[in-house]
């Protein structure tokens, strides 16, 4: 359904999107994950024909966008990070409008206004001024104007930004509603947004792509290869690192074990092992060797680690524990 | 086309659901009337003085009223033209909308004669309030329409003109100050451009001259119609719309 080829953009001083490449299928919800300022709103504004990329193609639905930005124009709905919306109109007024320059008209025009008002319940403020609508309200409007001519495609930029808790579900749901029908890609920088709508993930940082992935994937990326954190002490004080290791090696199932750090006499070696079940395995092995075991934990990398980690950050190191323990 | 009429009317809705129209249409219409009452005034006293005196002058209310008035007007003009577009473009910019009007299946082209239409409009209803009072002429005297109505398409296509260039400007920034006042600026520089011709006959201040778009009003407001000033008129709406496209174009590349 889209189809992006070294995608680039540059201005005169910088490169916002560099040589960027990837392909959504029909009915697929993609998200676009990056940092503020990677470049997912200018990727987002090229396939919208918004803005024109340097170099490289990008086609939608077999449109390309510099060739038949009309035809392309066409098939999508748009909702950029701020919503478009005219603050001296009413949602009707504002999303018949809308409905207008899209090509709608006659009944078919009120009956996709009234369509996108429900599906996006704000059929409530139909009448109200736009400029005097709550955030959440503006929010909705800006996603009933980007499905109100059913486009096949729909590109949303961080649909959920500044939205309250709820809200931000009640707009998780409704994008997920939408999937059937669209082709949707959404960006944002929440990670938990993306494991719960998307199928597909594209990390792009610095304007570069840095991973194109399933979810499911990336989330069996991210609870690893059942890495463990094994914390051993020594009874009498001083702990003899290299046979702690091989201690720890000669455990049936264990694929590589690395020394980790060590306080006082307390040292921690992290365990990779292909099976999942080696950890009764390695406590009868530590304890029965004479020293005491003091932590046995999962080692496993969350979404968010896996994302500092592509995207260049390095996580400090409480933050690394935290989302390992709730990885757990 | 259909395009066209639908941002019209949405500018149009804009221009007269917030203050902005009757603001102007008020103050357009108390200055104008204020123009009209003193040239009146003159013209009933001069009518009688020469009475008093016995001696008739020949008096016509084209020449007396209608031309000056239209002068007037002509320059008038000058002033509401920068408050009618600074906004077309540089508030859809500031507000994020421009990206809702970019991304819709709708030519540039169409945009920009749309909320160019939109401004004429407005213009046109500005002088509809000129017309009210000269309604009295034709109700208490005779004057001839035909010099009249050329007098108005001349405003019209002058309008027009300055029109297009403050929808150019309008393109170039966010801020609709910005955009009011640079179109104020090059409204008031194309006005005073003929000046120099007063005192000086040399090539450059005739060029300059015949580049001011009030030397082009002269024949209109005589009720003659001009084809090389029409064209010239059609001439600046041409540059002034197609430099809009280019700064549109633009955007694409700039962000």
């Amino acid at each position: 359904m889209i189809t992006v080829k070294d995608l680039t953009k540059r201005y005169a001083r910088t490169v916002a999107v560099d040589q960027i490449s990837f392909a959504v299928e029909k009915g697929q919800i993609v998200g676009f994950l990056g940092p503020n300022g990677a470049g997912k709103t200018t990727t987002m504004r090229m396939l919208t024909c918004f803005l024109s990329p340097s170099s490289g193609t990008a086609t939608v639905a077999g449109f390309d966008v510099l060739e038949q930005p009309l035809e392309v124009k066409r098939r999508i709905g748009y909702l950029p990070e701020t919503p478009p919306l005219y603050p001296e109109m009413e949602t009707a007024e504002y999303l018949t409008f809308v409905g207008k320059l899209k090509g709608l008209s006659g009944s078919d025009l009120n009956k996709r206004v009234d369509f996108a008002c429900e599906r996006c319940a704000i059929s409530d403020v139909k009448k109200k001024i736009l400029g005097k609508l709550s955030k959440g309200y503006r929010q909705r409007v800006g996603l009933a104007q980007a499905i109100i001519h059913n486009p096949e495609v729909l590109i949303l930029d961080e649909p959920t930004a500044g939205l309250d808790p709820k809200q931000i579900n009640e707009t998780r749901d409704l994008i997920r509603g939408l999937a059937g029908d669209h082709t949707i890609i959404l960006s944002t920088h929440i990670l938990p947004e993306v494991e719960q709508t998307c199928q597909q993930v594209i990390i792009i940082n610095k304007g570069k792509l840095v991973a194109i992935d399933s979810v499911p994937n990336l989330q069996a990326r991210a609870r690893g290869a059942e890495s463990v954190l094994v914390e051993v002490a020594g009874r009498n004080g001083n702990l003899d690192l290299p046979a702690v290791q091989r201690k720890l090696e000669q455990v049936r199932g264990v694929g590589r074990v690395e020394y980790k750090t060590s306080h006082a006499n307390r040292s921690v070696f992290e365990v990779e092992s292909q099976k999942g079940f080696v950890r009764g395995d390695l406590a009868r092995a530590v304890v029965e060797a004479g020293w005491d075991l003091n932590e046995l934990r999962p080692a496993a990398m969350s979404l968010e680690e896996i994302f500092l980690q592509l995207t260049g950050n390095e996580a400090p190191a409480d933050k690394q524990e935290i989302a390992a323990k709730g990885a757990d | 086309m259909r395009n066209v009429w639908i941002i019209c009317r949405k500018e149009l809705g804009s221009y007269f659901v917030s203050p902005i129209a009757y603001l102007l249409l008020t103050m357009f219409a108390l200055i104008f009337g204020f123009f009209f009452w003193s040239a009146l005034t003159g013209f009933v006293m001069m009518g009688m003085e020469s009475q008093m005196r016995g001696q008739m002058f020949p008096m016509n209310l084209n020449e007396e009223i209608v031309r000056p008035l239209l002068s007037n007007v002509s320059v008038i003009g000058l002033f509401f033209i920068p408050m009618i577009t600074m906004r077309l473009f540089a508030e859809e910019k500031r507000t994020g909308t421009i990206e809702l009007l970019a991304t819709s299946p709708v030519r540039d082209l169409e945009i920009i004669l749309g909320k160019w239409l939109a401004a004429v409009i407005l213009y046109a209803c500005l002088l509809l309030f000129t017309a009210l009072n000269f309604i009295f002429l034709f109700r208490y005297g005779n004057p001839d329409w035909k010099p009249l109505a050329i007098g108005y398409l001349g405003l019209l296509l002058q309008a027009g003109g300055l029109l297009a260039i403050g929808t150019f400007i309008s393109t170039l920034t966010r801020n609709q100050i910005i955009a009011g006042a640079a179109t104020f600026g090059v409204c008031l520089l194309l006005w005073v451009l003929e000046w120099p011709s007063a005192f000086e006959t040399a090539t450059w201040a005739r060029v300059l001259a015949y580049m001011s778009v009030i030397t082009h009003f002269e024949s209109f407001s005589k009720g003659v119609l001009n084809t090389k000033d029409a064209i010239f008129y059609l001439t600046v709406i041409f540059v002034g719309l197609f430099l809009t496209s280019r700064s549109m174009e633009s955007l694409r590349w700039r962000s």
